[in-house]
């Protein structure tokens, strides 16, 4: 049996790279992608494997969504009204110009709710979350924090990574809500900088231009983007390199390729979605 | 101790012979042991065996694969050849729960200490007490969190969180963490880098203390001379990633050859 330890993942990604330069670095680089599409494949597979086994942690999860949740609560808040009033402010004139005006609310709030509000709020949670989390994972590695678990027959995956990718899962679509509310707030705001509209008459038009098939995908996607945000966190996080140099490199993959993620899910869902409308 | 003819210049007892040991007290047996990282063969077939109630100390120069060695011992590195049996089993057979199983029975000291940084002395300690006794009595968990903390000298930072703790304590609170599990073997890695003197010394006794009162057999990987003379039933020397030397402390000091004195001195 072959264990899935940090070491055999390591081997196999530097077998796979940099060892003849020129002609073949092209081919290497290739092969590694690949390999590393694999192996992030294959920490999926351990993810839904390990989901269903008992001890469930359910103490770690609670406390995983505090921090993936309340502790990302006000910036998530604050950025979701300045995008709401920002939004609203910059698309006035343009409608002015096709004597549109009387749309602003329900063109805000189908962006807002549709697009803007997951997206921004995932890539925010991608930046605090991801990076918190790539980086509390790799020192535990580092500092032999995981060994430690290991040695002493508690399974670190399900410990620290299962628990988690379940509250990043749980907690970001929650965010999303919290962000939308707050950016129709603002987008009010910025209705009222310029004309006078009441809160009834300004949230009567939101509503009315929201249908169902609106929020329930960008509801969905909320989860898909908490669930890879915390899973390429983690995956970059549990097999860093070792030095501090691994810590802050598993910090920034983990940024990258989550905000990468979140932009080729959304794309996806996109399409999917339109396929309903 | 005697001196190999195959090998000049190197000296290695006859239990290092390569052959398989029959015999009941051996708790760990590690045969013909090889890992590669790499081009770099770090341990190139190791024979080492640890019976019950021996502390064998392991020498070398720094890379000479003494932390590797350890660690393919509690399979936290998959060895490229050979079989290691642990209490008369071989971990390169067992599936994971049995894998556990096993470990449990382990102590690791780590280097590091590697203590849970979001967590107090009390939740290190209890955090694998719990998953192990399966309870959440909280009195007999804190009757065996502050047994353990008192055989180290600890009990009054039950509380403090391991940034508040000197290099010394930390080290203690890690050897606690470890025996509140009561491991029938025990795996130090450099147990006294980065102490003074004199709390190396302490950290030596305590691992003398520690294998009366828990019976423990252990292996200890030191450079530090006077913890070997302290600790040290059996030494184990690595040199280039094979076995040079094997002995007493007594036998090795007084084997004239001048790389162990280097050592021993």
């Amino acid at each position: 049996m072959k264990l899935d330890t940090v070491e055999n993942a390591q081997t196999d990604v530097n077998n796979s790279s940099g060892e003849e330069p020129s002609e073949e670095s092209a081919f290497s680089s290739i092969r590694s992608f690949f390999l590393e599409v694999s192996l992030l494949t294959k920490f999926i597979v351990r993810f839904f494997a390990e989901l269903f086994k008992a001890p469930f942690e359910f103490g770690e999860i609670i406390k995983q969504s505090f921090q993936i949740g309340y502790r990302s609560f006000y910036l998530v808040v604050i950025t979701g009204f300045i995008m709401g009033l920002v939004l609203t402010i910059q698309a006035r004139p343009t409608l002015i110009s096709f004597g549109a005006e009387a749309w602003l609310p329900a063109m805000v709030s189908v962006s807002i709710i549709r697009e803007i509000g997951p997206v921004i709020t995932a890539l925010i949670c991608a930046g605090k979350v991801g990076s918190g989390v790539g980086a509390e994972l790799a020192s535990m590695r580092v500092t032999e924090q995981i060994d430690a678990m290991e040695v002493s027959g508690i399974n670190p995956f399900k410990f620290l990574v299962v628990t988690r990718v379940i509250a990043s899962t749980c907690m970001i679509p929650l965010l999303v809500v919290f962000a939308d509310t707050v950016s129709l707030s603002g987008s009010y705001l910025g209705v009222n900088l310029e004309s006078d509209i009441s809160f009834n008459l300004f949230f009567n038009q939101v509503f009315a231009s929201i249908n169902f098939i609106d929020v329930l995908p960008a509801f969905i996607k909320a989860f898909f983007f908490g669930f890879g945000i915390a899973i390429i966190s983690c995956y970059q996080g549990y097999y860093s390199g070792h030095g501090t140099e691994g810590v802050g490199r598993a910090s920034n993959l983990a940024v990258v390729y989550a905000s990468l993620m979140i932009f080729i899910l959304d794309m996806i869902a996109a399409q999917i979605t339109n396929l309903f409308m | 101790m005697q001196k190999s003819a195959d090998i000049p210049g190197e000296i290695v007892s006859t239990l290092n012979g390569g052959g398989r040991v029959e015999d009941d007290t051996l708790v760990v047996e590690v045969e013909h042991l090889k890992k590669t990282f790499g081009k770099n063969e770090v341990l190139k077939d190791i024979n080492l065996h640890l019976r019950r109630g021996e502390n064998i100390v392991v020498l070398g120069k720094s890379g000479s694969g003494k932390s590797v060695l350890i660690r393919c011992i509690v399979r936290l590195i998959e060895p490229d050849e050979g079989k290691v049996m642990i209490l008369k089993k071989n971990i390169e057979e067992l599936n994971n729960d049995e894998l556990n199983q096993i470990r449990g029975k382990i102590g690791f000291l780590f280097q590091s200490g590697a203590l849970y940084d979001s967590m107090s002395v009390r939740e290190n300690l209890e955090f694998a007490l719990r998953r192990k006794l399966k309870t959440d009595s909280k009195d007999r968990v804190d009757m065996l969190v502050r047994e353990a903390l008192e055989d180290v000298g600890l009990i009054k930072d039950i509380d403090k969180m391991p940034s508040e703790l000197s290099g010394g304590m930390r080290k203690r609170v890690s050897l606690a963490r470890t025996l509140i599990l009561k491991p029938e073997i025990m795996l130090y890695d450099e147990p006294t880098t980065g102490l003074d003197p004199f709390t190396s010394r302490e950290i030596c006794e305590l691992i003398l203390k520690v294998q009366k009162k828990y019976a423990t057999s252990s292996i200890i990987i030191t450079h530090d001379t006077d913890c070997v003379k302290i600790t040290s039933n059996r030494v184990f020397v690595l040199k280039d990633g094979k076995c040079f030397a094997e002995g007493t402390y007594e036998d090795l000091k007084s084997s004239g050859n001048s790389w162990i004195n280097s050592f021993l001195r």
